[in-house]
């Protein structure tokens, strides 16, 4: 299957989700941080930051909410960087970032690889 | 870390290789779930601007990437990315590679060149890897793995192995030499520290 680069679509539509700002990893959001809901959606909040509360009310990871949401990861977290700038969430980082140099535990590699064998 | 501290613990390995080797039939025959599509927002020039803004400008497109999800337990999910392979989107991986646990390299005997530039890169990153030999019917050549490793210059101590990756158990034990390779080599550090 040869798959192209689709298009955008209609560019307007996320310029508004995103209020036009145009940079969204200040906030250092990897593909698999863990995002957690810190309160519930209120009145008047616009319907792509009601979905992510709902959504993270269980930790979920970056990637997953711009699936549900059909987002690009670029938009997605841009409007994460709106909520946790506001507290509304908190994003948890999935373990030592490689930027460290700390290559994971062997005892979570271990569980890792328990893990696969049991599938 | 603490174990404690890896309760929720999400986790990645991306899967590289060139142009149509099996990227995202690897993905999908491990996956629980269909694997789903994601995209990054990015300028034609390539140079991965987030320029949101821009979006207006048509010059800006969108590339998709595969992902799937493994639950390893009920703390622990480990998801599988698999990388654009055409040539213009390779600079994407690297961006992929930052925080992962480890890659895999798919290889496609018939076009063993397009393997060299994730090799490069993942060595580049110091970006632990191994080397799946996807088999594909069609291809006669049957070389050895002795023979691909020579053709690929790759370390001793990289683990090169074969797999078909429309089979699960297959593409299993893939993921599972990578995360062995990657226990080991954690057992030695801890070793010397
Ligand atoms: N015979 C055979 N065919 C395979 C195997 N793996 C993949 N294919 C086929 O090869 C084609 C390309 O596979 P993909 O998984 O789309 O390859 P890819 O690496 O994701 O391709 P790009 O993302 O475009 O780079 C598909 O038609 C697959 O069905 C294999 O192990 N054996
Ligand atoms: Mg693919």
């Amino acid at each position: 299957m040869i798959r192209k680069p689709v298009d955008i679509g209609d560019p307007h539509r996320l310029y508004t989700v995103t209020g036009g700002r145009s940079r969204g990893e200040e906030a250092g959001l990897d593909l698999v941080t863990l995002i957690v809901s810190e309160c519930r959606p209120t009145e008047g909040m616009q319907s792509e930051h009601v979905r992510i509360l709902e959504l993270c009310g269980h930790p979920t990871a970056v990637v997953e909410i711009a699936a549900d949401l059909r987002l690009p990861i670029t938009v997605v977290k841009i409007l994460l960087g709106d909520l946790l700038a506001s507290g509304r969430i908190t994003a948890r980082n999935p373990r030592p970032s490689a930027a460290h140099g700390d290559a994971p535990e062997s005892a979570l590699l271990k569980e890792v690889l328990i893990g696969l064998r049991n599938l | 870390m603490p174990l404690a501290d890896a309760a929720e613990t999400g986790l990645k390995i991306v899967i590289v290789g060139g142009f149509g080797v099996g990227k995202t039939t690897l993905v999908r025959s491990v996956s629980e779930i269909r694997p789903l599509n994601t995209e990054e927002v990015m300028t034609q020039a390539g140079a991965g601007v987030d320029d949101v803004a821009g979006l207006r400008n048509k010059s800006t497109t969108t590339v998709a990437f595969d992902f799937g999800r493994i639950s390893l337990n009920e703390q622990t999910v480990l998801y599988l990315f698999g990388a654009p392979g055409q040539e213009r989107f390779w600079f994407l991986w690297d961006r992929l590679f930052s925080g992962t646990l480890g890659a895999v390299v798919l290889v496609d005997t018939r076009r063993m060149a397009d393997s060299w530039y994730a090799i490069d890169r993942l060595e580049y990153h110091g970006t632990p890897f191994v080397v799946a030999v996807n088999r594909f019917d069609e291809d006669g050549s049957r070389f050895s793995l002795d023979e691909i490793r020579q053709a690929l210059d790759l370390p001793e101590d990289v683990p090169l192995v074969d797999c078909d990756a429309r089979l699960r158990d297959s593409g299993k034990n893939v993921l599972i030499t990578l995360v062995d390779h990657l226990y080991q080599q954690a057992l030695a550090r801890e070793m010397t520290a």
